[in-house]
């Protein structure tokens, strides 16, 4: 009985000793495993994992200790693990994060606890303004800004009107907001659908809305799955050349092979914005994407994009301090100066550590090989920064 | 407000109650006969639409892969049935409601390891994908009629099944007093299975149907169901009538909701206040109808005779 206690009270005392001794950098990341979206985090972790082969599981001399969490699609379970990242796995980095709302629910675990915030994918508009912070970066956008460059390009192709759809969620508001702010014709109508692990898939009652309205075209942005299950009730009801299809986050590599399986050819020649393609055309992007495809089988997305340059970026900071992870102001001017190779190219970081790029214009084609995949065609966008770095007092 | 819109929106709250009656006539057979609280049912859901995936690539052809995948899922509920729920009868709700959320879970990850967690698109063959032009000069997707077509036959199916075979008697009186039926003879244990089996292949079925517009994926089943849960409490307990009114109620009003409540609202508030306001009460007017029916007739639209 006696030991049994005194075992349990060695165990207790083992388990509440710091985690970590300085010897290796501790990245969490946070993404969506389980529910339909679990996709998404598959094509982030696939992509963390191949940048932790390339850079041969070492920074700066240390070993890099990597802590995947589950955030399930939802703010208070992504809360959660934040918490658990940051006060029982002690981590240097806090990074990941598909969703804007479960990113803002997260985002004082971690910077109150000392922690670098490095969001992968999520860009809301509050982190870029008010709520910025030092420790947080990005490498991604800012939510807003491709649909301000699809806004641009509805103004070229001489779309008068639109019809515009989006989850009912903080991102979903930017994608609007940003394409409303761009966009000069009229806006005839709009729909915010029901979002999270509970999301609608089924749009007919919006399609027969849209159709109706007699727009010109017609603007969504349906991350993950969501998308292709409105690409194909698209072109189900017969609208693919009565209302033009624009889209941002909604038709990548995610959901163009189930796309191409079903048949929706309606989706070839669709045009969409992004920073990024996966023909762009730059040394890490060529050694990214041959790689990815390699080891997978598949286009890497965007979300995969990002996720590999989340590990460089970290990578950089920790190399500039020489392996000191204790030097956070080291660290922190080091990824300021945005000084490693992105899949995107050279590119610069704003007061509120939103990268400044640019943003192309993209189309649907199918590869050499059969394969459905974006080519990008255009930039629209040059050296862009975000609308919300002004109200960013830092 | 045009009347080809109207038109159009009645039709795609006809197909959502259509697949929304498919799910809840076993739920309420379910639930009012064996007295069981069954929240797997939506994985039983999920589990037809990813067996009809299969094997429309396998066979190439949507009409046989259902066909296949129908006695498939029949076999998988009548499995459970006998594994795991049949031990639970005698419990309480709780007990029901904690073990099939369990069921839930383990459906989940059976399906994430078996398919991945990408999702499953189905080829619909070419003549159920395009539209049709309707009187009125109305155009709708020939797959979305299909779905009202083949729910409002198994609708019929159903009644004939219920009111006019022996095997209906059986399932009536199981409903309305399973104590009395199973002293009058009737074998309780194998009527349940049956009956659970046959929850189960109209809730494959309803995957089955939904799965070529939005894919098979994991926990799809996990949303609709709630509202099923709605459609039985609404239509009352046990009551495929009832399930059948409510469903079609159902579907028609979170329809109309989506489609209309903005421009209601845009009368009485600003454009902004009403964009905002218009899909979170869209969301709630089918759990706004739900609480009024349990606050004026709690039993019900329709309850089963003699409850």
């Amino acid at each position: 009985m006696k030991k049994t206690a005194l075992a349990l009270a060695a165990a207790a005392a083992l388990l509440a000793s710091p985690s970590h001794g300085d010897d290796k950098v501790k990245i969490g990341f946070v993404t969506t495993l389980t529910t339909p979206a679990g996709v998404i985090g598959r094509d982030m972790v696939d992509a963390v994992n191949l940048a932790m082969q390339d850079i041969g599981g070492k920074m700066g001399g240390l070993e890099v200790e990597l802590i995947i969490e589950d955030d399930g699609f939802k703010p208070e379970t992504g809360k959660q693990k934040t918490d658990k990242l940051v006060k029982q796995d002690d981590v240097h980095f806090v990074s990941g994060f598909i969703w804007s709302h479960v990113l803002l629910a997260s985002r004082k675990s971690a910077l109150d606890g000392g922690k670098f915030l490095i969001s992968s994918n999520a860009g809301p508009s509050q982190i870029a303004g008010k709520l910025c912070h030092e420790n947080f970066f990005s490498t991604s956008w800012q939510n807003d800004q491709t649909p301000m460059a699809m806004g641009e390009v509805l103004n070229q192709q001489g779309v008068k009107s639109l019809y515009v759809m989006a989850p009912n969620y903080a991102a979903g508001k930017n994608m609007v907001a940003g394409v409303e702010r761009t966009f000069k014709g009229e806006i005839l109508g709009k729909d915010m659908t029901k979002w999270g692990k509970d999301a609608q898939l089924d749009f007919s009652a919006e399609l027969a809305k849209a159709k109706a309205s007699g727009a010109d075209g017609i603007f969504v942005f349906y991350p993950g799955k969501a998308g292709g299950a409105f690409i194909k009730q698209y072109q189900q009801a017969g609208l693919q050349g009565e209302i033009a299809l624009y889209t941002v986050f909604t038709v990548d590599s995610i959901a163009l092979p189930n796309l191409q399986k079903a048949g929706m050819s309606g989706v070839l020649g669709s045009l969409n914005t992004q920073f990024w393609g996966p023909d762009l055309d730059t040394p890490q992007n060529k050694q990214f994407v041959s790689g990815f495809k390699k080891a997978y089988g598949r286009y890497p997305s965007f979300y995969a994009a990002q996720s590999y340059d989340t590990i460089f970026l970290i990578k950089s900071a920790v190399e500039a301090v020489g392996g000191n992870l204790d030097d956070m102001d080291g660290m922190r001017a080091a990824m300021a100066k945005a000084d490693f190779p992105s899949v995107r190219g050279p590119f610069r970081y704003g007061n509120n550590h939103f990268p400044i790029q640019n943003f192309y214009l993209r189309k649907v084609v199918e590869d050499a090989d059969g394969v459905w995949t974006t080519t990008v065609v255009d930039t629209v966008l040059k050296d862009h920064q975000d609308v919300y770095a002004t109200d960013c007092k830092m | 407000m045009d009347a080809g819109l109207v038109a159009a929106q009645l039709l795609n709250g006809l197909q959502l109650g259509v697949l929304l009656f498919l799910l809840a006539s076993g739920l309420t057979l379910i639930f009012g006969i064996m007295d069981f609280v069954n929240l797997a049912h939506g994985s039983l859901y999920m589990v037809g639409a990813y067996f009809c995936a299969e094997l429309t690539d396998a066979t190439g052809s949507f009409l046989l892969a259902v066909a296949l995948a129908l006695p498939a899922t029949a076999l998988v509920g009548a499995a459970v049935e006998l594994l795991v729920v049949r031990r639970l009868y005698r419990r309480d709700h709780l007990d029901h409601v904690l073990a099939t959320f369990g069921l839930i879970l383990c459906f989940d990850a059976l399906v994430q390891i078996l398919w991945g967690p990408e999702g499953m698109a189905i080829r619909l063959p070419a003549w159920a994908d395009g539209q049709q032009h309707l009187p009125g000069g109305l155009v709708f997707p020939t797959y979305r009629l299909l779905i009202i077509g083949a729910g409002l036959a198994v609708a019929a199916g159903l009644y004939v099944l219920v009111v006019k075979t022996k095997l209906g008697m059986r399932i009536r009186a199981g409903a309305s007093n399973p104590a009395m039926a199973g002293a009058l003879g009737i074998d309780i244990g194998l009527l349940f299975t049956l009956v659970f089996a046959l929850g189960a292949v109209m809730a494959g079925l309803a995957g089955m149907m939904i799965a070529p517009i939005t894919e098979a994926s994991i926990g799809m089943g996990n949303e609709i169901i709630i509202t099923a849960f709605v459609v039985v409490i609404v239509g009352g307990i046990g009551s495929i009538r009832g399930a059948f009114v409510a469903a079609l109620l159902i579907g028609t009003i979170d329809t109309m909701g989506r489609s209309f409540l903005d421009m209601g609202l845009k009368l009485l508030m600003s454009a902004q206040a009403a964009e905002t306001s218009a899909p979170a009460l869209s969301a709630m007017l089918i759990y706004i109808l739900m609480a009024s029916v349990l606050a004026f007739r709690p039993q019900g639209l329709f309850p089963p005779k003699s409850r």
